[in-house]
């Protein structure tokens, strides 16, 4: 049976503000554009984001990007490539001020201009310090406002939505190169081939990999599970952030900007521990440094509450006044989620997953990079990807907050004007293999006709444990590499999940199925990868390697599902314009 | 904890049915929401949309004891039972709890929702006082959940015809921008028996907003600027 086809000059997966920037810079340049997402625009997990988007404005003070370069290559613990981070730095200030003329409802300063708060991270002078005002916010309800933002000026450019519609595999053609991708139309339960003449994926992040978790359900890395189904390595994938303040209990975040407007956190003897951890930027520093404080606390007994396991954060003393107009959204959270109003009472915090730092290998112009020999300088044809899903890699082995929104907004406009270019060049389709469809066919009708296996909560559930008990904020080898094992196992447990509900209709049960099949790619990579990097760096802490070890380890992981093999690739420490910034001890 | 749900698979059902369920919670389940994923590891073929679980993404808008809200933050606690769910009122029902909502972003869309300046783009960022941003607020956080326009007497009645309460908030939000240029095209699309004047003041927008918005007075305020540019 043939497929129903449809046919774009390029699609894009996923309408978070990634996907929605690069389809904006489509659009408006008159290509036939088609942007899947598996939720209406605007329910894409960027409308979550809280605390602001980082931008050397100098709106507060004094500040340069060159300064911002400096803090993201300290806070990626040097495993960020220098190109790439000088490049977001750069654009950064121009993509704010553009994201403002599309009617961003930024906060303001009594001259008009966009009002700033400060970061974890973000210094003046190269990280000597003071704390630099640089995240340009909308309350605590930026990307909100972003996301928005962006929806509203694409429906001003007439961008094509295909609304929940789940991209499942990307189809190459016999030369390797990509042209277009297999979706499933979740209201009619039919499945589409859409052929292109370019991708980018920009499907976000992968946090319901752990059990508790500040991602959204729609977050399961599926871009991730796309590529390594189609041969395509994961970058750095050991590498995930912990965020300081998750709700304990919930996992809902609470941002960093409430320290940022000077809340602090405490232990059970009341006392401000991150003075002891790191003394110059105190509970600014940065989020790793941070959750592993919080943890060590915890672990030796200084945690809060009737099992000791979770440490509190002040912020009545910044007074109702300021909490109801910069942090009104905190406030809901905290007394729907913790039963406290923040005005009056520490909120219960705890180290919650929040961020991948890995994903899709990528340059600076969101290309993605396949491996000839472990050379990475060619890019694959037709493929690009922007956003969380991507490792370009500016965030290293730890992003900085503010930077995520930053890269969405920078990359995301990148990939849009190299996939312009890329179109130019290369004005008709290539053809579509026999058979592209076949792996999606042959997981559709595996879900069919499955008529026994365990249920995808289940097996869920399970990847979920084995992710959290063994890949958590402390790395202990025992467990990484029991970690490995049952993740193998319930890899195989993957491929025979049971769906009762086998109906088309807005199908939700056979939804869940195939992203599960998603995050195991996301998981097996990430166990992997931590088992093999034998140091600790940024987001990745091993209690028998201690140290960062630039000598065996400055560089990449990559793994490849289809040969079940690690390799690396060196790190870009050569920026485009800038002096290098060698690698040194990095305190706060 | 028991629960009565609205139950319809188009390619199964004649009509739709409410179906029991009794549920053993969890201590950790607080919000409406995780008993409907409870349910739904016991019974995968229940939909529902739903994304953030925090009252953000307004994915989950459901009819919840007879009153529009989302499932997310709505506390376990706080309802009676049995719990009586059923999808948004007044939308097409694709399946179970999950509605068809092209009418309600039609009507969105309709308002032209984006800030339209013709100005050559700055260099630096347009300028707008803290007293200009701050009209901004009760209006930019609305999250198009529907809860409000599907609990609106006059948006049953004429869907097609009148904007409803969220796509008002909208288009009160881009007439209240002191950067936006087009306050006369907006009043004129606006300035019609249907698309604005249907509203009533029947105020249960402003009752069901998960986000505390207030539809009503943004109503009240493009009617205002209409009397204002009457005279
Ligand atoms: C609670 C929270 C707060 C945060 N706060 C901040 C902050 O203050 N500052 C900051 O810089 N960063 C913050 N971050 C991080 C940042 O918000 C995210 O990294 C970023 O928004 C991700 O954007 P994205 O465009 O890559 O993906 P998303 O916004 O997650 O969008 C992904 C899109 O892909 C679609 N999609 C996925 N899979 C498929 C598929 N198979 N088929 C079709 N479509 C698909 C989805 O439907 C969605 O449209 C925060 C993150 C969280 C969770
Ligand atoms: S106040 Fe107006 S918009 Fe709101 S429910 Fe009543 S009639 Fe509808
Ligand atoms: S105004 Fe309130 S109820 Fe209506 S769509 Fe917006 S958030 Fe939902
Ligand atoms: S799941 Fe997002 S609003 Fe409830």
């Amino acid at each position: 049976m043939g497929l129903a086809t449809k046919k774009f000059d390029a699609v894009i997966v996923g309408a978070g503000g990634s996907g929605m920037r690069a389809s904006l810079q489509l659009a408006e340049a008159g290509y036939k554009v088609a942007v899947l997402s598996k939720v209406f625009p605007t329910r894409s997990h960027t409308v979550a984001a809280q605390g602001g988007v980082g931008a050397s404005l100098g709106n507060m003070g004094e500040d340069s990007w060159a300064w911002h370069m400096y803090d993201t290559v300290k806070g990626s613990d040097w495993l960020g490539d220098q190109d790439a981070i000088e490049f977001m730095c750069r654009e950064a200030p121009s993509a704010i001020i553009e994201l403002e003329h599309f009617g961003m409802p930024f906060d303001r300063n009594e001259d008009g201009t966009v009002y700033q708060r400060p970061f974890g991270g973000h210094m003046q002078n190269y990280g000597a310090g003071p704390p630099v005002q640089r995240s340009c916010c909308a309350a605590d309800r930026t990307g909100h406002a972003m996301l928005h933002t962006l929806y509203q000026r694409n429906v001003r450019a007439n961008t094509v939505f295909f609304v929940e519609w789940m991209a499942l595999d990307l189809l190459k053609d016999n030369s390797g190169n990509i042209v277009g991708v297999t979706a499933l139309e979740m209201e009619t339960g039919d499945i589409y081939i859409l052929h292109s003449r370019a991708v980018l994926l920009a499907t976000g992040g992968a946090g319901r990999v752990y059990a508790a978790s500040t991602n959204a359900y729609i977050n399961t890395g599926d871009g991730l599970g796309m590529v390594a189904r189609a041969g395509i390595p994961l970058e750095d994938m050991e590498f995930w952030q912990f965020h300081p303040t998750g709700v304990a209990g919930a996992g809902v975040l609470i941002t960093e900007g409430v320290r940022g407007e000077g809340g602090y956190l405490l232990n059970k003897d009341g006392e401000r521990f991150m003075e002891r951890y790191a003394p110059n930027a105190k509970d600014l520093a940065s989020r790793d440094v941070v959750a592993r404080a919080m943890a060590t606390e915890i672990k030796d007994g200084r945690g809060v509450g009737k099992d000791s396991d979770h440490v509190l954060l002040k912020l009545d003393h910044l007074g109702p006044e300021v909490i109801e107009k910069r942090l009104p959204g905190i406030r809901e959270i905290s007394k729907k989620f913790a039963n406290v109003d923040p005005t009056e009472a520490p909120i219960p915090v705890v180290p919650t997953c929040h961020y991948m730092m890995g994903g899709i290998p990528t340059n600076y112009h969101g290309e993605v990079l396949e491996s000839t020999n472990g050379d990475y300088s060619s890019p694959l044809e037709g493929l690009f990807a922007a956003g969380e899903c991507a490792c370009a890699s500016v965030h290293g082995a730890n992003r900085l907050g503010t930077n995520s929104l930053t890269d969405l907004l920078v990359f995301g406009r990148a990939a849009g004007n190299t996939m312009i270019k890329f179109l130019r060049g290369h004005s008709s389709h290539k053809s579509l293999p026999k058979g592209a469809a076949d792996l999606t066919m042959e997981r559709i009708n595996r879900l069919n006709h499955q008529q026994d296996g365990e249920s995808v909560t289940e097996v869920g559930g399970e990847l979920r444990a084995v992710m959290q008990a063994n890949c958590g904020v402390f790395r202990f080898p025992e467990l990484l590499e029991k970690g490995v094992q049952e993740i193998y196992s319930v890899a195989e447990k993957v491929k025979h999940t049971m769906i009762a509900d086998k109906s088309k209709t807005f199908n939700t049960a056979r939804v869940e199925a195939l992203e599960l099949e998603n995050l195991i790619e996301v998981a097996i990579a990430s166990l992997v990868s931590a088992d093999a990097r034998k140091e600790s760096r940024g987001a990745h802490d091993r209690s028998d390697f201690p140290e960062r070890n630039d000598s065996d380890w400055l560089k990449h992981s990559m793994w490849f599902k289809s040969k079940s093999q690690l390799e690396y690739k060196p790190v870009q420490l050569k920026p485009l314009s800038a002096e290098s910034i060698e690698p040194k001890v990095r305190a706060y | 904890m028991k629960f009565r749900i609205y139950r319809f698979n188009p390619e199964k059902d004649k009509k739709p049915y409410m179906q029991d369920y009794d549920l053993d919670l969890d201590n950790s389940d607080r919000m409406l929401l995780d008993a409907l994923m409870r349910i739904k590891a016991i019974d995968d073929s229940l939909s529902l949309r739903k994304s953030c679980r925090e009252g953000v993404c307004g994915s989950d808008a459901m009819n919840i004891n007879g009153k529009n809200g989302l499932a997310c933050i709505t506390n376990l606690t706080d309802l009676r039972e049995p719990v009586e769910i059923r999808p948004l009122p007044g939308l097409p029902v694709i399946r179970d709890l999950v509605v068809d909502m092209s009418q309600f972003f039609k009507q969105y869309h309709s308002v032209q929702p984006y800030v339209t300046n013709e100005e050559p783009v700055l260099e630096q960022e347009r300028l707008q006082t803290p007293g200009d941003r701050a009209r901004l607020d009760g209006l930019y956080e609305c999250i198009l959940c529907a809860c409000c326009s599907t609990s609106c007497p006059s948006f049953w009645w004429n869907p097609d015809k009148f904007v409803g309460p969220a796509g008002l908030l909208a288009a009160y939000r881009f007439l209240a921008d002191t950067r936006d240029q087009n306050t006369r095209q907006r009043l004129d699309n606006l300035e019609d028996p249907f698309r604005l004047f249907r509203c009533h003041s029947i105020m249960n927008c402003v009752d069901v907003c998960p986000k505390g918005l207030n539809p009503t007075k943004a109503i009240g305020k493009i009617k205002d600027m209409l009397v204002k540019r009457a005279v």
